[in-house]
């Protein structure tokens, strides 16, 4: 497939600012159970949700670069029984209103409980808004990835996999910015947030690589034979209608170099894996405000890399169809 | 219920595009287009197509065979470009199983054209949005036209009719006996799409001539076999000698 930026943007940044709300949202759970310090500080969740929000904007922002009419966006919710795309563009915007409102509370200070379950779970509005926006975000992982795993002779995107991979890179990512975040403002919830982006980055890691040897050994259904239907093994294209290139030439091939995509593989490996979890770990170390920073760059500059590998690395079966010009 | 399809026929196919510029010549102005072209006398020329004719060599020199290769919607039964369009722009219609795509409706995501295996969609870089064959809705229904020319534009191009339309599910069609027949068959049936578009395959014509049907070899007077020539200085007898 060819990979197109505005989709690239789209899924690393709203996955980015998913991850970031959840990371706030586990902050909190973590400071309920009293494993962690309680956050007095309001410009924590805050300005945090803030950025998730934005993070989310500027997704949504990029994925209207990839319309030919943007400005009937509106109508792509009609479609939620059938179309993934159409529960996207739903879930997208719930997601990002419940995050802005759970930062508002925070911010408003809006935390009186309601009530008190057992006399240990003080039961108020964040808690309340937070577990909403926790259920709209998973929701939004699955049917972010929904969108490619459904297609089923995009035998490359369609697994388990796809959407494992979009959940735990975006919240890896997330929880990178939130280290990133609590070291700029100086919380001291870099070690809680830097510790499980490590892990999660970790983890993600070993479901990406599942999908890469999966996608080494796929035996794809199609081939020459049953594209055209005739049974031989010697078919070779001689012409395929048109010369000059066609919307089938554009849309679904990348058109580079075998050792270009290795290339593209290598660089995302080693930026959305190790290079993150060495800065992460040395920061530990250093207690440096910028080293967390930087792994969330470098991380995200990885995404942008993981995603273009993402769609290249998809065949779609109409490329047996357009093999050779003339 | 009503499939209409075309039925085409690669035993008589001679790859002459005439379907193809047929096509875009009625589409692009009528109901579906413009069909926009850029650059089209230029070095690099593109556009919208909804119908491409493809050449294949099958079979290794000197065995070889050249099939053309006529492509465009096949207008599955069930088509998996309708339910991922998140606008409904996208549509099969119930009374004849023709897909459509309502441009007023369509955003120009592209998402349907990833969802269809055989590439059959194209976006209109002009109008931007996704276009693809009609089936010539908007001349098979037309009653200003003379009945028998109510079929598809390239059907009436075709000068070898290597192109059949018809009811596919009405099983006394034209298009049903010649998939019944002459072993019709449908483009990667692996992904359940069920096209209604059928292909028929090349058949060779073959007499098939045993040796004793050459050879009389039962005859008892043996009429084919050329008697001997007598010696010349024996009497000539007609029937049994050779001058």
């Amino acid at each position: 497939m060819h990979p197109a930026f505005s989709v690239i943007f789209l899924t690393t940044l709203i996955g980015a600012g998913q991850g970031l709300f959840l990371a706030l949202f586990t902050g909190q759970l973590y400071a309920l159970a009293n494993l962690l310090p309680q956050q007095e500080d309001r410009y924590f969740y805050g300005m945090g949700s803030d950025l998730a929000v934005l993070f989310l904007g500027l997704g949504l922002l990029a994925s209207f670069f990839h319309l030919g009419h943007p400005e009937r966006a509106w109508r792509s919710a009609a479609q939620w029984r059938t179309s993934w795309l159409s529960r996207e563009v739903i879930i997208l915007p719930a997601a990002l209103g419940l995050i802005a409102l759970y930062g508002l509370i925070h911010w408003m200070q809006w935390t009186q409980p309601f009530f008190v379950i057992r006399e240990a779970l003080p039961v108020d509005a964040s808690l309340i808004v937070g577990v909403l926006a926790m259920l709209a975000v998973f929701a939004l992982y699955i049917a972010t990835g929904m969108i490619y795993a459904c297609i089923r002779f995009l035998q490359e995107w369609h697994s388990a996999l796809t959407v494992i991979n979009y959940a735990l890179l975006g919240i890896a990512s997330g929880f990178t910015f939130a280290a990133a975040f609590s070291a700029w403002i100086g919380n001291g919830l870099v070690g809680f947030y830097g510790t499980w982006a490590v892990i999660l980055t970790l983890a993600a890691a070993v479901t990406r690589s599942a999908a890469l040897i999966r996608n080494r050994r796929i035996k794809h259904k199609s081939n020459l034979q049953t594209a055209i239907g005739i049974r031989h093994t010697h078919i070779q294209q001689k012409a395929q209608g048109a010369m000059g290139g066609s919307f089938n030439t554009r849309e679904y091939m990348h058109h580079q170099s075998p050792d270009f995509m290795h290339k593209v593989l290598v660089v995302f490996m080693v930026l959305v894996f190790t290079l993150p979890i060495l800065l992460l770990a040395a920061s530990y170390w250093l207690a440096s405000p910028y080293l967390p920073a930087a792994a969330f760059v470098v991380q995200y500059l990885g995404l942008l890399a993981e995603r273009w590998y993402f769609f290249a690395d998809a065949r779609h079966p109409q490329n047996l169809y357009y093999q050779s010009v003339a | 219920m009503t499939q209409l399809a075309l039925v085409i026929d690669l035993n008589v196919c001679v790859g002459c595009h005439a379907c193809v510029t047929s096509c875009k010549e009625w589409n692009t102005s009528g109901w579906a287009g413009p069909m926009t072209d850029f650059d089209p006398y230029g070095a690099d020329p593109t556009g919208t197509f909804f119908n491409r004719v493809q050449t294949f060599e099958v079979g290794q020199f000197p065995n070889t065979q050249t099939v053309h290769f006529p492509k465009s919607c096949l207008h599955c039964e069930e088509p998996p470009c309708v339910p991922v369009c998140p606008t409904g722009a996208s549509y099969k219609r119930a009374e004849d199983g023709i897909v459509l795509v309502d441009y007023d409706k369509c955003i120009g995501c592209k998402y349907c054209s990833w969802a269809c295996p055989y590439g059959a969609r194209e976006l209109d870089e002009k109008q931007k949005v996704m276009k693809k064959c009609t089936l010539c809705v908007d001349r098979i229904y037309d009653q200003a036209l003379p009945e028998s020319e109510r079929k598809p534009a390239c059907v009436m191009a075709c000068p070898t009719n290597a192109r059949l339309f018809g009811d596919v599910h009405d099983a006394e069609s034209e298009v049903s006996r010649q998939i019944r027949d002459n072993g019709g068959y449908q483009l990667m049936p692996e992904w359940g799409t069920k096209p209604a578009n059928h292909y028929l395959p090349r058949r060779k014509t073959e007499i098939r001539i045993h040796e004793d049907e050459l050879v009389r070899a039962d005859n008892p007077l043996k009429k084919e076999g050329i008697p001997a020539k007598p010696p010349a200085d024996r009497p000539t007898l007609d029937d049994t000698t050779s001058w």
